[in-house]
């Protein structure tokens, strides 16, 4: 049975970036930062793509969810190999209070409404740090999870599921209809070349709106405040192998 | 509600007009022999909500287990669901055990830690409850006003959740582990599964390893990309032993397969806090401080000066590592 793949992508302050608290304490400063794709998003696309060149996936669709500029991210992801993007337009108020409780309601009825059999998305956004998202569109659309994946196979009717757990690894066997959450070690993206950058201008990118899905976006959790976290004391350096043992003893570590 | 509202609780006066309440629901988390450690830690953050804190088991063998729970102190009631349909613990099959559960009794609060286990569950029993979870908190202010990390460590925000039921997973590093002795829980059944059938658990592959368990070790020793190869790892081994430490790794460690995905330390691996980590030819990347910077004491030893790690190391050695780490290996042995 080929698949049709929704892939959920997500722009943040790119993971090189020493991100800076705003002095209101009302989150972190994000503008004039490089952004770029979620670390995790990108495993995911790549996982799609191999999938469709083995001929297992007929039609990748990616989306995201947020402001005008969630277009680049899509744009990359079709330069990568995706099929097409849609861009759900979350702006303002709304997208300060967009997390993985809402982005999971809007995933689940973009699945139906595409009917697609598989969905990818990364483990965690490296801005909020949730592993949320997944989990919640699984359940949504009633839907088993293979969350942390390092490898995924299809297998018929089902997938099989290699997770990265924390004594090691486990393997599990899920139906299709599923959601896979991709770990670091599932793959290793490829870089777009000019000529798939040019090509991806040409995909298309649909604008919806969350109302045109049937979904109100509504938030019972508020951000109070957004701080920087102690900072550590600066350290000595130690010349020798001798004085770092000594120093050990002295402060009652060994 | 009314039902909680006992005789002895409203004596208790203003106070805990807002306590009695509140009800918890900790998933335990164990592998049919024993519970796993970070169980205890979540139980302490629950007991800080200072309602009733109870447990739910599931599993395939739950006796062992449930005999444990109930002489941890703070724990007053036990739910046991022991049955196949449990094996591997999958979310699938645990999620309607736990919504039953909450349908029976419904608590104000359901948490676990934030091991995988966790952070693979509690997010889908709350979709199902149609409600926001919060992951991985450090602090709890008050019933609805929890204290995360975002961006790998380097903000922490708080957060007011006025959800029905609060759902948010735990880290382990943050709250003192419950005392194992002391306690007397009651042990009830909890309600029959209804087997989702959507998930089958095939097999597992642990590393196996003498030495104390990542993330509740007093001392770890940690190796990077700078230890070339997974036989130089050894280095670390004999190190570690001296030291009674678990050994940890740097994504670029386990990404160049010198070691296994499960001793990786990090914003997307393991937090640990021990009173002593050792980083060993790690650069120190914002996504590996964020796994290990609330250690009490950190050392740091790398050849290159310059290396971001030697601004969060209390003592930081510029060396050679394979030169440094068998010096104190013999200095150790000596003494
Ligand atoms: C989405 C995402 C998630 C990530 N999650 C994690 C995570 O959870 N954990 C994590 O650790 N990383 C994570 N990373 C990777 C992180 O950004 C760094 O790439 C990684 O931590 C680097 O590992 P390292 O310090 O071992 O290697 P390097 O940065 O290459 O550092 C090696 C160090 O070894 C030193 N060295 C070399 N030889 C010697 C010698 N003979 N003696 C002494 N010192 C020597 C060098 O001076 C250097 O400082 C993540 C990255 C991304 C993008």
């Amino acid at each position: 049975m080929a698949l049709r793949a929704l892939v959920g992508v997500k722009r943040v302050i790119d993971y090189a970036v020493k991100i800076r608290v705003k002095p209101d304490k009302t989150g972190v400063v994000t503008d004039g930062v490089k952004h770029s794709m979620n670390p995790f998003c990108e495993i995911a696309v790549e996982e799609a793509v191999r999938l469709k060149e083995k001929k297992i996936v007929s039609e990748i669709i990616v989306v995201s969810c947020g402001p005008q500029q969630c277009q680049e991210t899509i744009r990359t992801a079709l330069a990568m190999g995706a099929d097409r993007g849609i861009h759900v337009d979350v702006s303002g108020k709304d997208y300060e209070s967009l997390g993985p409780f809402q982005v999971s309601k809007i995933l689940a009825a973009l699945a139906k409404k595409e009917n697609v059999n598989l969905v990818l998305l990364g483990k965690q956004a490296i801005d909020d740090d949730c592993n949320q998202t997944g989990q919640m569109t699984a359940a949504v659309l009633d839907w088993p999870q293979g969350t942390f994946a390092s490898e995924v196979k299809v297998e018929g009717e089902k997938l099989k599921v290699v997770r990265e757990i924390d004594g090691g690894l486990e393997t599990i066997s899920i139906k299709l209809p599923a959601v896979v959450t991709a770990d670091l070690r599932l793959n290793e993206p490829r870089y777009a070349t000019l000529p798939n950058i040019m090509k991806a201008k040409k995909k298309k990118i649909e604008t919806v709106k969350p109302e045109d899905l049937g979904i109100t976006l509504t938030s019972r959790v508020q951000i109070l405040s957004v701080e920087e976290p102690p900072q550590r004391q600066a350290g000595l350096k130690v010349e020798t192998t001798e004085d770092l043992v000594t120093k050990l003893k002295e402060v009652g570590r060994i | 509600m009314l039902r909680i509202v006992s005789a002895r609780s409203l004596s208790r006066g203003a106070t805990s007009l807002l306590q009695r309440f509140q009800s918890t629901l900790v998933i335990a988390e164990h592998d049919n022999e024993k519970l796993i450690p970070i169980t205890l830690n979540a139980i302490s953050a629950a007991k800080r909500l200072g309602g009733e804190v109870s447990c739910l088991v599931a599993g395939t063998n739950c006796s062992k287990v449930a005999g444990e729970l109930s002489k941890v102190q703070g724990v007053a009631k036990i739910f046991v669901a022991q049955h196949e349909a449990y094996k591997g613990f999958l979310p699938e099959e645990l999620t309607p055990l736990i919504l039953a559960t909450q349908k029976q009794f419904n608590f104000t609060h359901i948490c676990a830690g934030a091991s995988a286990f966790g952070k693979g569950l509690l997010p889908r029993v709350a979709a199902k409850l149609d409600v926001a979870p919060v992951s991985d908190i450090i602090e709890i202010k008050s019933s609805d006003t929890f204290v995360r990390t975002i961006y790998a460590g380097n903000a922490l925000c708080t957060v007011k959740c006025d959800e029905p039921v609060k759902v948010f997973s735990v880290r382990g590093t943050s709250f003192e582990a419950a005392p194992v002795s002391g306690g007397n829980a009651s042990s009830q059944e909890a309600p029959p599964p209804s087997p989702a059938g959507l998930s089958e658990w095939v097999e597992q592959n642990l590393t196996k390893s003498d030495r104390p368990e990542l993330t509740s070790a007093k001392v770890v020793v940690s190796g990077g990309r700078g230890l070339k190869s997974g036989e130089n790892f050894k280095l670390l081994y004999d190190l570690a032993d001296l030291l009674n430490a678990a050994v940890g790794a740097s994504r670029a460690a386990v990404d160049a397969g010198f070691v296994p995905n499960d001793m990786q330390i990090g914003q997307t691996g393991k937090i640990v806090a021990p009173e002593l980590y050792i980083a060993v030819g790690i650069s120190g990347a914002i996504q590996h401080l964020a796994g290990m910077k609330d250690s009490k004491t950190i050392v740091a030893i790398n050849k290159d000066p310059e290396a971001p790690i030697f601004q969060v190391a209390d003592f930081g050695l510029v060396a050679d590592l394979f030169k440094a780490i068998p010096e104190m290996v013999d200095i150790l042995k000596k003494k």
